[in-house]
C-alpha cells in the first residue's frame, strides 16, 4: 500500500507532457550545474580529443580540427538523475560517428574520460548510431566552463551525467570499466526510461 | 537499493523562516553516511506522485533520518514539506544514495566545509558524525547566510564549537548583519577562503555545497589558492543564469 501524503495535491505543471517525461522527473527551463569537483578551464589552444585504447589507429584533434569536422545541430531533451529534464535544447557539435569515420573498433566498451578526472563508461552501441555527440554549442552560443565547455559529450538517451562534461577522449575498452558515478552508487547504464538510477535499479 | 520505504513523520521543527527538519522513522532504514542524500516521494488522493531529492542532516549514528528542507516559493514538494506535513504523516523514501560527497571520521585530514545557505545540511551531517565519535580532527566551517535568522542551526554550530574539540566556526552575514557583529559581512570570495582554510600544503578535505554561483566562487577560489581539485568534494543546487 503505498502510503497517502495528507494535503499533499502537487502543482502538476507536467501534466500537459504526458509520455514525454520519463518516470520520476519533472522539467525545468533553467539549467542547473551538478559537479563532483571545481570547474575546470581549459584554455582550446590546450585542448585536444582522442580516441584511442581497443581502436585501430588510435586518433587525435586538435581544438582547431576538431572544428573543422561536419558540424551538426542537435535538439533534444535531457534527463538529469536528480529528477530535472529539460526539453528542446539545442545543440551543437560532432557525431560521434563523425569521429569514429576510417577507425575500426576492436573493444565493445567505451570510457568517456575528461579535464578534472572525471570519467563515464558508455556500451559503444550507445555512442553511435546517431546517439552520441561530442559538443561545443548550446543554445547557439559556445559552451559554458560551467555546463562543460570547451565540449562534453552528449548521449540525451542516457541520464545525464553520461554525457561527460570537459570530455577530452573516448577510450574503447574489451571490458565494461564503471565510471565514477557508476563507482558511487549510481547505475552502471543509467537508462531513464526504466528509472535506472541507482546501484540495484 | 530498489525498495521504497514507507517513512514517518515523528518530529517537524522549524529552523529559520523558510526551513525547517523533519525527522522521520524510516521501516527498515539500512543507515547511511554522512553527506548521503534520500529520494522522497510523495503520492496525493488520486495517485498523482512527486519526488526529489534532500541531503540528511543527522549523523549515522542516529537510528531515525532527519532532513532539512528549505522552502522554495515556486517549488512543488518543498512547500508541502515545509508549511503542510504534520508529525503522523507518511510518504516513501528510499536511499541513502551518493558515495562520493560523504565524510567519516576515519579520514584524519584536516577538514573544511564550505556552505551557502541550505547548503549546510549534510555538511551538519558529518559535523554531527565528527561530535558523536568525539573526534578531534581540525575541522573549519565558513557558512554563508543572508541574515542572522537566515543562518540554520546557529545554535547548534555555536554548541558545537563550544566543545572545544578542534572545531572553528565561521559565519559571513551577506545582506544584515546585527550591531555588535564580529563576523564577516559580504560575500565569499578568494580572500575569505584564504583567511578560513588552512594552507594547501596542510592537504584538507574540502566540501563545498550551495547553490551553483556559490560553489563555483568557492571551489574557483580554492584552486586558485593552490588547493588540489581533487580534493574538493562539491554539491550544487539551484538554477542557473541560463
Amino acid at each position: 500500500m503505498t502510503p497517502i501524503a495528507r494535503g499533499f495535491f502537487g502543482k502538476r505543471r507536467d501534466a500537459e507532457y504526458g509520455d514525454r517525461l520519463p518516470p520520476g522527473q519533472y522539467t525545468v527551463k533553467d539549467f542547473p550545474v551538478l559537479t563532483f569537483g571545481p570547474t575546470p578551464h581549459t584554455p582550446v589552444e590546450q585542448w585536444s580529443f582522442t580516441i584511442k585504447g581497443a581502436v585501430e589507429p588510435e586518433r587525435s584533434w586538435t581544438w582547431e580540427e576538431f572544428r573543422a569536422l561536419r558540424p551538426e545541430t542537435i535538439t533534444k531533451d535531457i534527463h538529469c538523475v536528480t529528477k530535472w529534464s529539460k526539453f528542446d535544447t539545442v545543440w551543437g557539435g560532432v557525431s560521434v560517428d563523425t569521429l569514429l569515420e576510417g577507425l575500426t573498433p576492436t573493444g565493445a566498451y567505451v570510457t568517456a574520460f575528461c579535464d578534472g578526472g572525471y570519467t563515464t563508461n558508455l556500451p559503444l552501441a550507445d555512442v553511435t548510431g546517431g546517439k552520441a555527440w561530442v559538443a561545443y554549442d548550446f543554445g547557439g552560443e559556445p559552451l559554458e566552463p560551467q555546463h562543460g565547455g570547451p565540449a562534453r559529450l552528449l548521449v540525451p538517451h542516457l541520464y545525464f551525467w553520461k554525457s561527460a562534461k570537459w570530455v577530452r577522449g573516448l577510450e574503447i575498452t574489451d571490458d565494461d570499466v564503471p565510471g565514477f558515478w557508476e563507482t558511487n552508487g549510481y547505475h552502471n547504464r543509467g537508462d531513464p526510461w526504466l528509472e535506472q538510477r541507482y546501484w540495484g535499479d | 537499493m530498489t525498495d521504497w520505504r514507507t517513512a514517518s513523520l515523528v518530529e517537524k521543527r522549524q529552523e529559520t523562516r523558510t526551513a525547517a527538519t523533519l525527522v522521520f522513522d524510516v521501516s527498515g532504514w539500512p543507515g547511511h553516511r554522512a553527506g548521503q542524500h534520500v529520494d522522497l516521494r510523495l503520492t496525493a488522493e488520486d495517485g498523482y506522485q512527486a519526488s526529489r531529492s534532500y541531503s540528511i542532516a543527522s549523523p549515522p549514528e542516529n537510528g531515525n533520518v532527519a532532513l532539512t528542507v528549505e522552502r522554495l516559493d515556486d517549488g512543488e514538494v518543498s512547500p508541502y514539506l515545509v508549511d503542510v506535513m504534520a508529525p503522523g504523516g507518511e510518504l516513501e523514501l528510499r536511499g541513502p544514495v551518493g558515495g562520493w560527497f560523504v565524510w567519516d571520521t576515519g579520514d584524519s585530514a584536516p577538514l573544511v566545509l564550505i556552505a551557502g545557505g541550505s547548503g549546510i545540511v549534510p555538511l551538519m551531517s558529518m559535523l554531527r558524525h565528527r561530535a558523536a565519535r568525539d573526534s578531534t580532527v581540525p575541522t573549519r566551517l565558513l557558512v554563508s547566510a543572508r541574515t542572522i535568522d537566515d543562518l540554520i542551526y546557529g545554535r547548534e554550530l555555536a554548541r558545537l564549537e563550544g566543545r572545544d574539540d578542534g572545531l572553528e566556526v565561521f559565519v559571513t552575514l551577506t545582506r544584515e548583519a546585527p550591531d555588535g557583529w564580529d563576523g564577516f559581512t559580504r560575500r565569499i570570495d578568494r580572500d575569505m577562503l584564504a583567511d578560513v582554510t588552512w594552507p594547501p600544503a596542510e592537504g584538507p578535505s574540502t566540501y563545498v555545497c550551495g547553490p551553483t554561483s556559490f560553489v563555483e566562487t568557492a571551489a574557483d577560489a580554492l584552486v586558485s589558492l593552490g588547493h588540489d581539485a581533487a580534493a574538493i568534494r562539491t554539491e550544487r543546487f539551484g538554477p542557473t543564469g541560463t
